[in-house]
Order: C-alpha cells, then structure tokens, then sequence
C-alpha cells in the first residue's frame, strides 16, 4: 500500500522539490537586508499574503488529520475545521491594522511599542519560543510518521529531508521564498482537495444531502450527531473553542505576515483572503471526510494506520486512481514543508529581532550583524527541530499543536490586546501576564490526563484522586482568563507615565502609519 | 515630549479621536457577534447535544447547517469590516491626513 512502488508520487515531489528550489535561488538574489528577509522587503500583494497566510497555517492535520476523524467518527471532525477558522475575523477586527502601522517584524513590537523594551521582549520571546517550538515538534513528528507511511521512507530520513529543504528555504531566500513556498503549497492543496472532493461527488449526484444520507444508511444517523470524540465534557469544548480562536488570533507565524504587504489596506485584504481560501478548504475536507466513510470505509482507513491519516490518500487512490494518489501525497509533503519553514522564520524573527537586536544591542545592531544573527539562528532552529524530530519518534505528541493554541491565547494575546487597547497596561504587567500565560498552561497540561495518561501512561483512577489532576484536557478556558486578570491587577498596581503619554501618539500611528508625512499635526 | 493636540488645529484632533473610537466600536461589535456565533454553537455542541443532533431533512442534521453557517459567518463577518473599513474608515483616514 505504500507509495514507495508508486514512481508517480515520487515524480511528482521531485517537481515540487525543483519549483521551490529554482524559487529559493531566484529569491535568494533578493534577499540582502533584514527587511527583504523577514519581511519580503513589504512587497507581497494581499492576493499572494491571502494564499501565503493559508500555507502557513493549514497544516497536514487540516487536510489528513481531520478528513480521518470525519471517516471515523462522522459530524465531529468539524468542530477542528470551524475552531481553525473563527480566530481570523478576529485577527481582522482587532488586531492586524495595529500590528501592520506599530510593528516591523515581529508582534512584540506591538506589545512593546509603549513599553520598556527588554522585559516586554523577553517575556514576548519566551511565549513566541514556546508556542514555536511545540508547533514544530508537533509538525516534525508527524511529519516523519506520514511520510514514512506515505512514501515508505525511514523516520529520521523524512524528519532529516524536511529539515534541509526547510533550512534551504529560509536560510537563501528568507521570506520571499518562503512566501512563495506556501503560496504553491497552498494553491496545490486548495487544487487537490477541490479535485478530490469533486470526484467524491460525482458519486453522489454531485449534492453533498446524498453523500451525508448514504453515510447516515451506512453507519447510522449517529454520523451525522455530535459525538464525544473532541472533547469529554462539555466545559472541555468551550476550552478547546476557546484556545483555537483566540490562539489563531495569536499565532506569531501567521501574524509575522502582516509585515510581508505594503500598507494596512493590503494587510486587512490579505486576512479576508485567508479566511476565504481556508474556509472553503475546510467545506471540501468535510465532503472528502464522509466521502472517505462511504467509499472507502473506516475499516479500511483504520487498517492503513497512522491513526486515520490515510483516510484523504486511500479516498484519492479509490476514485481517482494512483497517480492522483501519488498527487495527494505530494501535496501532503509540500504541506508540511511550508508550515515548518513559516515556524522556523518567525522563530528566528523573534531571537534575531527581539532578543539580538532589542535586547542585547539595545536597538544598535548592523544590518550585516543582524543578517548574520539571523541565518546562525535558522542553522540552530533546524537543527533543533530535526533533533527534536527525532527524539520524540513514536511519542505521542499530538496534543502539543492544541497545546500551542492555548499557550498563543494564554501568553500573547492578553498582552498583544491590551497593549493596543488599554491606557493603563504597564511593562510589569506585560511581563508578568506573559509568563502566568505560558506557564500556567504548561502546568496544567502536564497535570492533565493529556499528560498523566496519553504521555505517561497512567492509569486515569489513580491520577484522577490525586489532589493536584486536572480534569481539563484543553486549558485555555481557565488560563487565558487568569493571564488577563495578571495583567489588570499587576497595571492597576504600578504606574507607568511615559506608556500612558504614548498612547495617544500610539493610536495616531495605528491610524495613519508610520509615514510622518501622512501624520497631520507633527 | 511635545503633545501633538497642541500644534494641531483643534477641529483635526477632534476628527481623529471621533474616527478612532469609532472603529473601535466597529472592531468591538463585530468581535462580539463573532464570539457569540462561535460560542452559541460550541456551547450547544458542549450542553445541548441532543439538539445540534435533530436530523432536518435525510442528510442533513442540525450541527452541520449551523457548523457550515459559522463557517461562511465567518467570511461574511470579514467581508463586512474589509468594505467598511475600505468604503469608510480609510477615506475618513485621507480626510484627516490632508
């Protein structure tokens, strides 16, 4: 069953691998100063950001992941699908137009425009870092599982190819390239789950009503009910919801693109776009998840392993045929490609732009210097990540993407928000609410039976009478509160003038941008 | 630090304070709808199963109009702040900066 015998698939990532690397080449000529390499010196049209902004964030889990809870449990797949989507009206409402006029690389700039610099951008950095690296570990490691079952090559071979194409990307052409990579991927994936899904309906006179009945006969109107599988109790679903829209709305690889587009009209475009693209991609994933479940079967998905991924390939292998097998597991590789090196960018953005730069030069740094910060950090981030690939091989480690959510909504959206929004809200604050984000949310899931149990294995009788068991799989529903609450007591508390006299000019530049010709009365 | 009020003509800095909270009124009321949407179903999913699960017609139960709907909400939601904010806010913007 594996595509290694299928020379198509093979072909296929070849091209691809060709593509990305001729664009890498071209975009490595244009890439000589901070700005083109971690902001594509601006010039990004919102149309390109648009498609860029859903290869960074749709991940394998979007088209795989999810296409196999469908096939396997019906209805409940779809609350991922609607979770991964409610956090960009957000984003759109709240926080790109103060991002884009205040920031230059990264969304601490924002969070640390009023403020002192150095805390705020460690703090910032210590919840950007923790979000990144559980997001990479996540990707890496399924990663490896998927393309070891997709293209039949050993584990840390697939962690080791991931890694080098992602460490070309970004280290020769920065963001540029690494636009284009996701603007590709995003393209192929959109083109392949739109082919799939077609192909699917026309199996059921192209009406989406019969595919939904044909699985109800099949399996029961069970199919078609929400079901237990995301969450198990109900306040566990209102986290969970909780963590995927505020986190989305927080995510610092998908708001680093805000800085790729020329203005704030670009940006405000670019988020619609997304939206847009990612919404129906998720429309298309609900038809392939069922049309999986009639077509192919859950017996024979659960049968293929890798824990339901292969729900969407064995659909495309059955209506249409190996070499569209061979497409979708391309497709599937370009995928991963795209959000690792998106991960990777914005991990290097905040040790170069935050911690080298703001902190440890004080805002006096060369640009060559910076350069050179930057790629030594590329080099490091993927090494780690490949390392860390490697060592988590087998482990369960599909909550760290959840995990990432709700540390993003917990650690960096309070302080992304007040800082906009409030007056009032002081560098102790910031620093403090970012830490009690990050750290409670770690905390909590490592006393969760997420950890207590899935990890390590234990028996849920014995941890649940423990004193410190947290019931909550998902913790953002009582981190996220709990940071906000840090930051209104620890403001309230302190005092800081100079942030309070700032606001104003703040909200001026969050209006007219940066330009001090377009500012009226300077 | 010079206080920008002070060199600006009056009637400009009164313009801006008046379209700032605006669009901070338009940013929050369309942040609230949002979080009511997704909530109001998520809360259904989490404590009223039973109903998101009534089956409409063969093939269509509740829980997938409604997910669907959040979903094109959503965009629509968006759509609704990009003209406003194209139509309006930024021309607003130009006035002011002239």
């Amino acid at each position: 069953m594996q595509a290694a015998n299928n020379p198509l698939s093979v072909t296929f990532f070849f091209v691809f691998m060709a593509l990305t690397l001729g664009i890498t080449y071209w975009a490595a000529r244009r890439t000589r100063t901070t700005e083109q390499f971690f902001a594509a010196d601006g010039q990004i049209t919102a149309w390109q950001n648009g498609w860029a902004l859903a290869g960074d964030f749709l991940s394998a889990a979007a088209l795989l992941g999810i296409a196999g809870i469908i096939t396997s449990n019906g209805f409940d797949g779809l609350i991922y699908s609607i979770g991964f989507l409610v956090g960009w009206p957000i984003i759109s409402f709240l926080i790109v137009e103060p991002l884009r006029n205040l920031g230059k690389f990264t969304f601490a700039d924002v969070v640390a425009y009023r403020l002192r610099q150095r805390p705020v951008r460690v703090a910032a950095a210590i919840g950007t870092l923790t979000v990144i690296l559980l997001y990479l570990i996540a990707q890496m490691v399924a990663t490896g599982s998927l393309i070891k079952l997709l293209f039949g090559l050993p584990y840390a071979a697939s962690v080791a190819v991931v890694g080098t194409a992602m460490l070309v990307y970004v280290l020769f052409g920065g963001m540029l390239a690494t636009t284009w990579v996701q603007v590709i991927k995003a393209a192929l994936l959109s083109l392949g789950g739109l082919i799939l899904a077609l192909l699917v309906l026309a199996h059921f006179d192209m009406n989406p009503l019969h595919l939904f009945s044909a699985a109800a006969e099949k399996y029961g109107d069970r199919v078609l009910q929400p079901g237990s599988k995301v969450a198990g109790s109900g306040w566990d679903a209102i986290s969970l919801g909780v963590g995927l829209m505020f986190g989305t709305a927080a995510l610092p690889h998908v708001l680093m693109r805000a800085f790729t587009v020329p203005d704030v009209k670009e940006a405000r475009m670019s988020i619609l776009y997304a939206t847009g693209i990612i919404g129906s991609f998720h429309l298309l994933v609900f038809v392939i998840g069922f049309g999986a479940m009639v077509l192919v079967g859950p017996e024979a998905v659960a049968k293929a392993g890798g824990g339901g991924n292969m729900a969407a390939p064995l659909l495309a292998l059955t209506v249409g045929g190996s070499g569209f097998f061979g497409f979708i597991c391309a497709v599937a590789f370009a995928t991963m490609l795209a959000v690792v090196a998106g991960l990777t960018l914005s991990g290097v953005a905040t040790v170069c732009h935050d911690l080298w730069v703001n902190v440890v030069r004080q805002g006096h740094s060369s640009e060559r210097e910076q350069l050179t910060v930057a790629r030594i950090a590329t080099v490091a981030i993927a090494a780690l990540a490949v390392f860390l690939g490697i060592v988590f091989e087998g482990q369960n480690v599909a909550f760290m993407a959840g995990l990432a959510f709700a540390v993003a909504a917990s650690a960096n959206f309070p302080a992304l928000l007040l800082s906009i929004t409030w007056k009032r809200f002081t560098t102790p604050a910031a620093v403090a609410s970012i830490l009690a984000g990050t750290f409670s949310a770690l905390l909590m899931i490592c006393l969760s039976p997420t950890v207590q149990v899935d990890v390590l294995g234990r028996n849920l009788a014995d941890v649940s009478q423990a004193w410190w068991f947290v019931p909550m799989k998902n913790p953002a529903l009582v981190c996220m509160p709990l940071s906000f609450a840090v930051a209104v007591v620890v403001s309230l508390l302190t005092r800081e003038e100079g942030a309070e006299g700032a606001f104003r000019e703040m909200h001026r530049r969050i209006m007219f941008g940066a330009s001090p010709e377009a500012v009226p009365d300077r | 630090m010079l206080s920008p009020d002070r060199i600006a003509p009056p009637e400009k800095s009164d313009e801006f304070a008046r379209l700032s909270k605006l669009r901070a009124r338009v940013a929050t009321t369309l942040s609230i709808v949002m979080i009511l949407m997704y909530f109001g179903f998520m809360g259904m999913f989490a404590f009223a199963k039973p109903t998101l699960g009534t089956i409409l017609v063969p093939g269509l139960s509740l829980c997938i109009l409604l997910g669907a709907g959040v979903i094109v909400g959503s965009f629509l939601l968006c759509l609704v702040y990009v003209v406003w904010a194209n139509r309006c806010y930024d021309p607003a913007v130009r006035r002011i900066a002239n």
